[in-house]
């Protein structure tokens, strides 16, 4: 019975570090499956977003006006994987890992801004400044309840992000993740849309640290450590669970959301049997190696070996 | 039209597979210019042909459009002139993007690309009637993804991609070679009819001796990496696919040597 209760007692714990993730899951869609590039800047724009939001804030600017500028700064990170990529001729792959690498630098100079010298760990309390999401009222029936305040970012996230992708702009973004030659063909820059999605991208990674900063109390060098898989996790989940229901474009960005929410609500279970919460990085790994290669299993083995009508044949 | 000036492309450079594909290619075009181009393996017909489309630059020689350079001018750049249908049915549209948003695209070659609304209603209706006249019912399928069509279906939009914005050139690569018989001499004639309707300059690469003969106002033979064989008007209406080999073995000393050239 208090195996039950203390796993529900979790449950909005979960679903609110859930929601967080699932704004930088929306990020790592949007590079994984519209652009078709994987992005592993994100691991370390997690970071940039959670130091440039608590430095900030610290520092006595508004909290709002820090998420900007801690998307702002993620932004910057995705241009300069972006440029990395599509100016310098580096593969995508290699280009988010330079960023990464140079990132782990970079956060630990922004935390050691105004608050004397470099930090890997800089804690920021909810009690003396004016938090817009902190884990401490995550059970409580209040306004300021992280989760309310979580749900309207995601949804207005998936809101600017449905207008933005309708857009000529966003169309020339899908047509260059979907097939580069048809792009170029029609004129699109694909350099120019491939170095927008980054920053796009890497933007809400940078807004989902800021968030997951504040809701944890502190910000951190390690916390973008093994983001990809996670948000990679959260997309895989959602479309494993929602792909055959959710068609439109906002309820795949939802998918990804709630796929977020189910792999905390998980790993909270696993947790709570007994698990440590150092193995949970082997699992997740191990979780979304699973959930890749099933499809690639279920493709090589169990086909019919029917010829699908239209497939390329060369006369 | 198009001005191709002493042109070369070498591939691979200085290595073993150093491979000369174009060596001094001159070509002009006069506006209206219906050209279907033949010729071996290697020749230089699809390399001529992304040369003019700016995959890659050249290492020398010029290229024009109406008299402007476009030499050094990106691919992307260069598609405000050109309209391009590929071999390969796949690669001319976005499979994952719906047929009206592909067309939706390729109505905004060459223009901006703003924060305005990709599809208009008004476009989707103007798109509804140009899909009718394929008669291939896509109409009724409109935001269906261009992924569940047929090569021979994919095609068509293609086709209709390339010339939806007007181009100056429109560069067709064996672009019904992938497809059965019977669908490949659907989409020539469909290609027939959008060049003829809207007067546009043409350039065909085909490995049908037949078709090359039958389309089109000229005739050029490539080998080696430049046209050994140009002819046009009346002569080449009465060209025979026999003619053509004749002609090659004289010129170049050899047989006509390609592996999916149809000869009757």
């Amino acid at each position: 019975m208090s195996f039950l209760t203390s796993l529900m007692n979790s449950m909005p714990g979960a679903v609110a570090q859930g929601l967080i993730w699932g704004i930088m899951a929306i990020g790592v869609y949007l590079t994984y499956r519209i652009l078709d590039v994987a992005d592993l800047t994100v691991d370390g724009s997690l970071g940039t977003g959670g130091a440039v939001c608590v430095v900030l804030v610290l520092n006595g600017v508004p909290v709002g006006l820090a998420l900007v500028a801690a998307t702002a700064a993620g932004m910057l990170a995705g241009l300069v994987t972006g440029l990395f990529h599509t100016a310098c001729g580096i593969p995508a792959i290699l280009a988010g890992i330079l960023t990464q690498l140079a990132l782990y630098s970079v956060n630990l100079r922004i935390m050691g801004t105004g608050t004397g010298g470099g930090k890997a760990n800089l804690p920021i309390s909810v009690d003396k400044y004016g938090l817009l999401v902190s884990a401490r009222y995550v059970r409580d029936m209040v306004l300021h309840n992280p989760i309310l305040i979580l749900v309207i970012f995601c949804l207005v996230t998936i809101a600017a992000l449905y207008w933005f992708f309708g857009t000529e702009l966003g169309c020339a973004l899908r047509a260059t993740g979907a097939n580069r030659h048809m792009a170029r063909a029609q004129g699109i820059n694909t350099n120019v849309a491939t170095v927008l999605g980054l920053m796009i991208s890497n933007g809400l990674v940078a807004l989902s640290g800021g968030l997951l900063a504040q809701y944890q109390g502190f910000s951190d060098i390690n916390m973008g450590r093994g983001a990809i898989v996670i948000g990679l996790a959260a997309v895989i989940i959602g479309e494993v669970i929602f792909s055959r229901v959710f068609r439109n474009f906002a309820l795949k960005l939802l998918a990804s959301i709630i796929g977020a929410i189910i792999y905390y609500i998980v790993m909270n279970f696993v947790l709570r049997l007994g698990l440590s919460t150092d193995d949970l990085k082997l699992l997740t790994a191990l979780v979304v190696a699973a959930f890749l290669a099933i499809p690639y299993w279920k493709g090589k083995y169990f086909t019919k070996p029917a010829v699908k009508k239209g497939e390329k044949h060369h006369a | 039209m198009l001005e191709i000036k002493n042109v070369y492309k070498t591939f691979n450079a200085g290595t073993v597979n150093e491979k000369v594909a174009l060596r001094g290619l001159e070509l002009t075009l006069q506006d209206g210019d219906f050209v279907t181009v033949i010729g071996g393996n290697g020749a230089g017909k699809s390399t001529m042909l992304n040369a003019i489309a700016g995959v890659w630059p050249v290492d020398m020689g010029k290229i024009l459009v109406d008299g402007q350079d476009i030499t050094r001018l990106p691919e992307h750049k260069r598609a405000q002139y050109i309209g391009r249908v590929f071999q390969d049915p796949m690669m001319g549209t976005a499979a994952t993007m719906q047929i009206d948003e592909n067309l939706a695209l390729a109505a905004r070659r060459g223009a901006k690309r703003t924060l305005r609304i990709g599809i208009t209603k008004k476009e989707h209706d103007e798109y509804y009637e140009l899909l009718k006249t394929l008669d291939l019912g896509l109409e009724n399928r409109m935001t269906s993804k261009v992924g569940l069509l047929s090569g021979g279906q994919r095609q068509a939009v293609t086709l209709l991609m390339a010339t939806l914005k007007r181009p100056k050139l429109l560069l067709l690569d064996e672009h019904t070679a992938a497809l059965d018989p019977k669908t490949a001499a659907k989409v020539l004639e469909l290609s027939q009819k959008i060049v003829s309707e809207n007067h546009l300059t043409t350039l065909m690469i085909t490995h049908n001796m037949k078709d090359a003969i039958k389309y089109g106002n000229r005739l050029i033979m490539m080998h080696e990496g430049h046209i050994i064989y140009d002819v046009r008007g009346e002569e080449k209406a009465n060209l025979q696919v026999s003619d053509l080999l004749q002609r090659f073995e004289q010129v170049s000393g050899g047989s006509l040597d390609n592996d999916r050239m149809l000869l009757s």
